[in-house]
């Protein structure tokens, strides 16, 4: 490194004084922290690949694998399972952010700021919205080509649905990241080993019609079996109203699950 | 930005603080009644080695740990009760990065200016002018991650300086830097204190930061004040070291016996050699030496050293404070 460089040089004096309009709120914190954490996202949009990479691979290696399905293609069946996987993997990864930043001090830096302590995990879960967007409209745009019929208006409402799951999940990766404070294996044994079960529960990769008993338990008690269900409604264009609902409920019960869980750890973390 | 004390009372003041930390089952006292006022403006090093309580009473008056008992107040608000409005008036630069490594240090200007309230416009405005200050205007746009140790350092002062704090805290900022980066640091720290006047506290437990940029310094061991005023004053209470050397063991004896007249003398004997420990022993050196002539017991070397802080710690505690640092040098990183 040279040492030039590092040499400030003679500057101008800084002012003294400066005008703060006002006491943020909540709401305006909130907002403060979600742009902040969008930042890196939005300067390198590139980022939100790394997340899909894992998502694409089965995509690109499971999808001909799969038989035809009676109506519709097996790209239909499969492609909204994929969206909810990239939400799942991405939400669940984002904790380590926070991880990183504990480790690295600017978390601290944010906490001895004024900003809502509660506004510090809301605003950070608030986020995974944009990501979740960002790559659902990437793998529609990749698969639309091959035998996927866009329907737009169930892609867009099904991948709101999955960006609310995807903040009640980003939320409880946070409290884990937290709670694993300073022990980064913990987040990450935690994070891998919860991770696979709750996607193969809620059927994305293979179908559970023909599942044995507590298996098929299993997977009514995973929200995320209602949401992808939805989804792949939503994303061959049907609304059946009871399915759809069942879906955005199971999503919010994880977003306020996830809100609440978050909080308390931050709370605790104090 | 609030506050209610005059421009002459302490900004900070703590009575009796006192932190308590359970680890591993045993109960560590880290910090033990602290009595502290610091006035506004002040220059205040608080040094010691590491794992004193330094970095946690930093960390009580900072918001980061709430105190088992006792209370303080900065800039005029209890820092368990009213957080946020110290929180608003304090700077604060932590050991770690302030800044983002996955962000850009333009955009943590900007996130920072806005968590304190400042509007868009002005929160940009401040942001440039800050890098302009730090000389930090060409790395703006890169990720934090890119930039050198002492580069970073100089964006996370910029970042806890962002609303012009009136207190400012750094808890241990030259370590992990360069002597280069450092000597700049604390250029940086006192053109703050000189330029626009700001009160500011840092930790150290380099003996010559304290000593270089500190109008006060605070010496912190085993989560006690052990002494507390100018790093001359400090020195000069502990006086220079005369050491001289004889042609003999009973021409020392001699010269030891004359040293003990002089006032407040501390002496030490070893064969020919003789030490004295003495105020003002620089300028009673001359004479002293002359007398030892007149005599017939005169010196055959004579060499005078003034005192470190490392000298002050040492009678303070009866322990080298190098020698601490170096046999201690991770636990206050895991306490705190």
């Amino acid at each position: 490194m040279s040492a030039v460089l590092d040499t400030p040089t003679r500057t101008t004096p800084l002012s003294t004084t400066v005008t703060s309009e006002r006491v943020p709120g909540f709401l305006a914190d909130t907002w403060n922290v979600m742009v902040r954490e969008l930042r890196p996202v939005l300067r390198e949009p590139v980022s939100v690949l790394f997340a899909m990479v894992q998502p694409l691979v089965f995509l690109g290696l499971f999808a001909p694998l799969l038989p035809e399905v009676p109506h519709g293609s097996a790209l239909q069946w499969f492609v909204p399972g994929i969206v909810v996987m990239t939400a799942l993997m991405g939400a669940s990864m984002t904790g380590s952010n926070l991880t990183q930043e504990m480790m690295t001090g600017s978390h601290e830096r944010l906490l001895v700021s004024p900003l809502n302590r509660s506004s510090l995990l809301v605003g950070r879960a608030l986020k995974e919205v944009v990501p979740v967007l960002m790559q659902a409209a990437i793998i529609v745009a990749v698969v639309t080509p091959f035998s996927f019929d866009l329907h737009l208006g169930g892609v867009l409402l099904g991948s709101l649905m999955a960006a609310l799951f995807a903040i009640g999940l980003g939320s409880l990766s946070f409290a884990l990241a937290l709670v694993s404070k300073g022990q980064e294996w913990l987040f990450w044994t935690v994070q891998q080993t919860l991770i696979f079960p709750v996607l193969l529960l809620a059927g994305v990769l293979l179908p559970l019609d023909g599942a044995p008993g507590w298996l098929a338990t299993a997977s009514d008690l995973n929200p995320l079996t209602y949401v992808v269900e939805a989804e792949r409604a939503l994303f061959a264009g049907d609304y059946p109203a009871d399915t759809v609902l069942a879906g955005f409920a199971a999503a919010a019960l994880v977003a306020v699950l996830g809100l609440v869980v978050g909080l308390r750890a931050m709370r605790r973390a104090d | 930005m609030t506050n209610h004390t005059t421009r002459t009372g302490p900004v900070i003041r703590t009575s009796g603080l006192t932190k308590t930390f359970t680890r591993h089952k045993k109960e560590v006292r880290a910090v033990r009644g602290l009595d502290l006022e610091i006035a506004d403006g002040e220059l205040v090093a608080f040094l010691g080695p590491n794992g004193a309580g330094k970095s946690t009473t930093l960390r009580m008056l900072t918001t980061l740990v709430p105190p088992t008992a006792g209370s303080a107040e900065v800039a005029g608000h209890d820092v368990v009760r009213h957080q946020r409005e110290v929180r608003r008036a304090l700077g604060y630069v932590g050991q770690g990065n302030g800044a983002g490594h996955q962000q850009r240090g333009r955009d943590e200007l900007v996130a920072q200016a806005r968590a304190h309230g400042l509007g868009r416009a002005d929160a940009r405005r401040r942001a440039e002018e800050l890098l302009e200050a730090f000389d930090l205007t060409e790395l703006a746009d890169r990720p934090v991650s890119t930039l050198s140790g002492g580069q970073r350092r100089r964006l996370d002062v910029a970042i806890g300086l962002v609303h012009a704090p009136r207190i400012l805290f750094l808890d241990e900022p030259s370590t992990g830097l360069d002597p280069q980066n450092r000597v700049n640091l604390q250029e940086q720290v006192q053109r703050l204190h000189r330029e626009l006047g700001t009160t500011i506290v840092l930790t150290t437990h380099y003996l010559e930061e304290a000593d270089a940029i500190a109008g006060r310094v605070v010496v912190i061991d085993h989560g006690v004040v052990i002494a507390d005023d100018t790093a001359a004053r400090l020195k000069s209470a502990l006086g220079d070291l005369v050491s001289l050397g004889f042609a003999s063991p009973a021409h020392a004896a001699a010269a030891a016996e004359r040293a003990a007249r002089i006032d407040g003398a501390s002496i030490t004997v070893s064969g020919a050699d003789l030490r004295v420990r003495v105020a003002h022993g620089r300028d009673l050196a001359a004479s002293y030496v002359a007398d030892l002539a007149a005599a017939g017991t005169p010196a055959t070397r004579l060499e005078v050293v003034g005192p470190t802080l490392d000298d002050v710690f040492l009678d303070l505690t009866g322990r080298s404070l190098r020698e601490s640092n170096e046999s201690t040098d991770t636990t206050e990183g895991a306490a705190a």
